[in-house]
């Protein structure tokens, strides 16, 4: 069973979600979950969005390739892409290393503050399962 | 559940993903298909490709049956070498490729694609059905490749002086036997290496010993990637029954000579040269970054359009590569259509790396 850590907020499309604080200000951090890396395999090429660049919740906004497949990020949250992981381009291999460290893919300055679209931890997990079947 | 090669419980005990793969339960990967990759090309990898069906083939008219299945010329072989063709249908179409092993004049040996298993067995039957010549699929046997520029050093702990020494001398494309084992100089990664037949009772004590002389388990998806930069094409995907063995870069498996040889296919292979070959498989590198993939159009400006028939990304080179099939015209330079945008890329002949260096 792949780790699913119960502080995180989670998407029904494999995106993880974690509320930060920077310079007093509520923020997210988005990457991908330890499930989504391992179905893909090893990470070899990855497209981030533009600093400043504002999105939908739902919005395709990066790009994950692996050596298997090709699969579409999206934005969590309605919100402007505040900075991105620059060390993936060079090493996309963090994601499968360290999902939920390394890993991250980009921080939000959310539109909005309401949270609740997102799965808990234990929603991910039962939705994970069921995908399985 | 699919079916399961002797070396399923070894694969699990690996850590292997398991997947489906033509209806068997395949490892793809043993953790990162990618280090897997690089430990063929700088060390030494261990492969079960037990999934793949072996065919042996008996009897007096053997050798004139196969002269006329077999794109490839079997006079070309002595007891003892391996050769590589194609079996066409009448239209010169692929119904698969394949290692035709020679035993004796009278007895040959095939190793086909698992995927196309049961169209091969019913069309090599049908062929043969006028005939004495005995078929007899080894359902029996384990089929492992140890691929690597470190296999040779690494094998020696592993048999007798006497069967080592045999292997060890064994040219390209020709093989030995040592006990139950039958051991070819054969490979599907573009590195020097072995495939093994071995009985499948003995399989996993084989791939314990050789696991244990510090192979690295590698799993189909490092193969995939490996056999893609060494420019081996893959059936089903680079080449099916709808084209011929000429616009499938396999025209040096065809024996068009002699000319009274009359293969299955010969005839529209003729045709076809006499028309004219419209297209052709070759090399793509992508000059930017990204990652090529399967049925991605290609378009050659004032020329035609083509598609990815094989596209993936190269861990040697860290570059997209893909084979595809292209007008028969073009020149050095094409376009990818990648999600909406036209992304250049330069038309190579394939290979791409041989033997761990850039060929290109």
């Amino acid at each position: 069973m792949n780790n699913v850590p119960k502080k995180l907020f989670y998407s029904r499309t494999h995106e993880w979600i974690r509320k930060d604080q920077k310079d007093q200000e509520e923020i997210i951090t988005v990457g991908i979950t330890d499930h989504a890396q391992c179905m893909l395999g090893d990470l070899v090429y990855i497209e981030l969005p533009e600093i400043d660049s504002s999105f939908e919740d739902g919005q395709e906004c990066a790009v994950v390739e692996s050596v298997k497949a090709a699969a579409d990020i999206y934005c969590p949250i309605p919100g402007e892409i505040i900075e991105i992981n620059e060390e993936l381009l060079e090493n996309p291999q963090l994601i499968n290393q360290d999902p939920y460290g390394k890993g991250w893919l980009f921080r939000v300055r959310p539109f909005d503050k309401n949270f609740t679209k997102l799965l808990t931890a234990d929603q991910y997990s039962k939705q994970v399962a069921s995908e399985a079947h | 559940m699919g079916k399961k090669t002797p070396l399923y419980d070894s694969h699990l005990a690996a850590g292997a993903k398991i997947v489906d793969f033509a209806g068997w339960d395949m490892p793809l990967h043993y953790g990162s298909q990618i280090n897997e990759h690089h430990t063929v090309r700088q060390g030494a990898g261990i492969f079960d490709v037990s999934h793949m069906t072996v065919v042996d083939i008996e009897g007096n008219e053997t050798a004139s049956f196969l002269r006329r299945l077999l794109a490839n010329n079997i006079d070309r072989l002595i007891p003892g070498k391996a050769l590589y063709t194609c079996m066409l249908n009448e239209q010169g179409g692929v119904i698969d490729d394949l290692i035709v092993y020679k035993v004796s004049d009278t007895a040959y040996r095939l190793v086909v694609n698992s995927g196309t298993r049961d169209k091969d067995l019913a069309w090599i039957k049908k062929q043969a059905e006028q005939t004495s010549i005995q078929i007899k699929e080894r359902t029996d046997v384990a089929m492992l490749a140890v691929q690597g520029p470190k296999v040779r050093e690494k094998i020696a702990a592993i048999f007798s002086k006497e069967h080592l020494q045999k292997i060890l001398d064994l040219k390209p494309f020709h093989y030995t036997t040592a006990n139950d084992y039958f051991i070819a100089r054969t490979g599907y990664t573009g590195e020097d290496g072995f495939e093994m037949i071995v009985p499948a009772n003995q399989a996993a004590n084989l791939w314990e010993k050789l696991v244990s002389s510090t192979m690295s388990p590698c799993g189909l998806g490092a193969r995939d990637t490996l056999r893609l930069e060494a420019g081996l094409n893959l059936y089903g995907a680079d080449m099916d029954e709808k084209v011929t063995p000429l616009e499938s870069n396999l025209a040096w498996t065809v024996a068009l000579e002699p000319k009274e040889r009359n293969f299955i296919g010969r005839a529209a292979l003729e045709k076809q040269i006499q028309d004219g070959i419209q297209y052709k498989l070759i090399g793509l590198v992508l000059e930017d970054q990204g990652v090529l993939r399967n049925h991605q159009r290609i378009i050659v400006e004032n020329v035609g359009e083509g598609e990815i028939t094989s596209g993936s990304f190269s861990p040697t080179l860290s570059k997209g590569i893909a084979l595809a099939r292209v007008p028969a015209g073009t020149g050095n330079h094409c376009l990818v259509e990648m999600r909406g945008k036209n992304i250049p890329a330069a038309v190579i002949k394939p290979p791409f790396v041989r033997q761990g260096k850039k060929t290109f």
